[in-house]
């Protein structure tokens, strides 16, 4: 997006001092930013509003208002009730891996220690990698015949595993459920890993050390003045994870479509799947606004208590 | 109580280069207070560090009540130490911050509040028990640092420039709390600093080192009278010691000791080195005037020497001109100039 030349270029009358043109100059600069947000994130949004109080399909012509009637729709079809369901799920599963997984990634990895980069650089990867290219090769690892996983496990004699008819990772409904909770924690791993290096980074060093020589052992250390004191950082971490988790379909899109039988079925994948490929446009929209609400709710307990547990 | 020991200490943080800490050999006496005293970069923290076990060293042994304690954790060491930046645990009440280590050390529960309220009276502190440290003041806090140091009665009291974040007139009265504190619970305590007057005003003996290495090791009287080198004789003292070279040899005086010669108050005058003193830049400081000049005459022409004239002395010394000054021949300090060591005092020609 190039900014308009109309108001960049703009002399501002005869008078123009240092100051007026400076502020002329970061209109022109703000200007891209704003137009990007108006448009791909003010207008559908607003267009999905719209169209959430509509009868709207692909197709449609002329707009009906209808009220609540989509929103009373969706409370009553159970396809919504168990994606609604299935979405807690999938995001307080993966976000509780996550935070324990990053908090004990993040607090091997501050240590020195010899390829210390390289570890890290290997951690980063799930979170720099496309994410299709790692679901799909998730897809294979977990695939009916092919799986990877099963191969493994047929050749440990002691689980007596049948070798005809291994685990379908994405074909039994609990099974499906766990694999997509652990492919998104391991996509968002890295993210949440990263934030809290930073904010064990920022933790002065000699608190731990006053923790050692007061007699404080690793796990007093660790859960008595480590943890705590990256609480606020565990916060954002928790809260930008559970906006993630939440609005996304990727990784149920790709491995499941939210089979099987629609029991991983997630909020933003059912809102895709009825109002893009099914077409009904004004119900997609219904559900997936029903979405803000409970972000909205989240973030601002989130924010709350980050503010609360503020250390200086 | 307990006295530390070091033996042939070393700490090299990069091989090839030069130690942070070498060959240091220590004995603290029972319930001393020893200072450890030099400019940044002299591995005073870092000898502090190794004796709290939060450092490693390269070679050598510390011992604590006689025992070797060189390879065990700080936690098994029995010692407390007060950071610089205090390190207080932010997201404790003042309460639990004292608690902590009682915690740790898996003392009984039903005597926490009891040494709680002990080490927080003995400081003063019985008020802010409820508080976050983020609601403390900077003296307040440093009162936190001491209490929870002392709740469990350690043998050896580390302290880590615990005074450097105080303003100057807080300092002061921190060091008379300090030192009253020691005298109350004569525990052995090392304090590092890089304040002299700190130094010279609590120490019981001062540990002088420059670049790793114990320059001198004395009370404050006699590291500042009687310098081992040259190094002890400008670093403590402000303005330092005065310092001319001739023959091989470094002859040093007090700026206070180089006296106006019509003063009373200067030696009698069988025994007094004259000198002629070109004024240049004079410095009031109240109680003190320090004045910045260069010799006149003798072989010591145009050497920067400065005096140090107490505010009783009236007379003006106007920049750009000259006056007869004087130094007791006793306070003539003499260093080898090669090694800067100090050497027996002996006749130098002065013309």
């Amino acid at each position: 997006m190039t900014p308009s030349p109309a108001i960049a270029g703009r002399p501002h009358g005869r008078r123009s001092t240092p100051e007026s043109r400076a502020w002329w100059l970061g209109q022109a600069m703000f200007f891209p930013a704003m137009i990007y947000v108006l448009a791909v994130i003010g207008l559908p949004f607003a267009l999905a509003v719209i169209y959430a109080f509509s009868d709207i399909k692909v197709g449609s012509v002329g707009y009906h208002f209808v009220g609540l009637q989509n929103f009373t729709s969706i409370l009553r079809s159970a396809t919504f009730l168990r994606a609604l369901y299935d979405s807690f799920i999938f995001t307080i599963g993966s976000q509780v891996l996550v935070l324990i997984g990053s908090t004990f990634l993040a607090l091997a990895l501050e240590k020195k220690f010899r390829g210390r980069g390289v570890v890290r650089f290997l951690m980063l990867l799930p979170w720099v990698a496309p994410v299709s290219i790692g679901a799909i090769g998730w897809k294979w690892i977990l695939d009916s015949l092919y799986s990877v996983i099963n191969w493994v496990l047929i050749r440990i004699p002691i689980l007596h595993l049948d070798k005809f008819n291994p685990p379908q990772w994405l074909g039994e409904p609990a099974l499906a459920m766990a694999s997509v909770i652990l492919v998104h924690t391991w996509r968002l791993l890295p993210f949440s890993t990263v934030i809290l290096l930073a904010g064990l980074s920022a933790i002065p060093k000699d608190i731990p050390e006053a923790a050692e020589i007061d007699g404080a052992g690793f796990w007093r250390k660790m859960f008595q003045i480590n943890i705590p004191m990256l609480l606020p950082i565990l916060n954002v971490a928790l809260l930008f994870g559970i906006v993630f988790t939440f609005t996304d379909m990727t990784v149920v899109y790709i491995l499941t479509r939210g089979g099987p039988y629609d029991t991983t079925q997630v909020v933003p994948s059912l809102a895709f799947f009825t109002g893009v490929l099914g077409g009904d446009l004004s119900e997609g929209a219904a559900i997936s606004l029903f979405m803000v609400p409970i972000l909205v709710v989240v973030a601002f307990l989130m924010l709350r208590q980050a503010h609360r547990t503020e250390v200086t | 109580m307990a006295v530390v020991e070091t033996r042939g200490l070393t700490k090299v943080f990069k091989q090839g280069e030069l130690g942070a800490v070498n060959d240091v050999n220590l004995l603290t006496q029972e319930g001393e207070f020893l200072v450890f005293l030099g400019p940044s970069g002299s591995g005073k923290t870092t000898l502090l560090r190794m004796i709290a076990g939060l450092e490693t060293p390269t070679a050598g042994a510390i011992l604590i009540g006689g025992q070797d304690v060189t390879h065990l954790s700080p936690r098994e060491r029995r010692i407390a130490m007060v950071f610089q930046s205090y390190a207080l645990y932010p997201h404790l009440s003042v309460y639990n911050n004292i608690a902590f280590p009682l915690k740790a050390q898996k003392v009984p529960k039903e005597q926490h509040k009891q040494k709680v309220e002990w080490a927080s009276g003995l400081l003063g502190i019985g008020k802010l028990l409820h508080r976050k440290p983020r609601e403390l003041s900077g003296g307040e806090r440093q009162r936190v640092a001491l209490a929870r140091a002392i709740v469990r009665e350690p043998t050896v009291f580390l302290l880590d420039e615990p005074l450097s974040n105080l303003d100057a007139k807080l300092r002061a009265s921190a060091r008379e709390e300090l030192e009253e504190f020691h005298n109350r619970i004569k525990t052995t305590t090392i304090y590092v600093t890089h304040d002299q007057v700190e130094a010279m005003a609590l120490g019981d003996r001062v540990v002088v080192l420059h670049q790793g290495v114990v320059r001198q090791i004395g009370t404050p009287r006699e590291v500042y009278d009687e310098p081992a080198d040259t190094f002890v004789a400008t670093f403590l003292g402000s303005p330092p010691m005065n310092l001319l070279e001739a023959d091989g040899v470094i002859v040093g005086f007090r700026p206070e000791r180089f006296l106006p010669a019509e003063t009373k108050s200067a030696a009698p005058s069988e025994s007094r080195v004259s000198l002629r003193f070109h004024v240049e830049h004079s410095e009031y400081l109240g109680a003190e005037r320090i004045l910045y000049g260069i010799l006149e005459g003798t072989r010591f022409r145009d050497k920067p020497v400065c005096a140090r004239v107490s505010s009783n002395v009236l007379e003006v010394y106007a920049p750009k001109s000259a006056y007869n000054f004087v130094v007791p021949e006793p306070e003539l300090k003499f260093f080898d100039a090669k090694t800067g060591k100090r050497i027996p005092p002996r006749t130098i020609s002065w013309q």
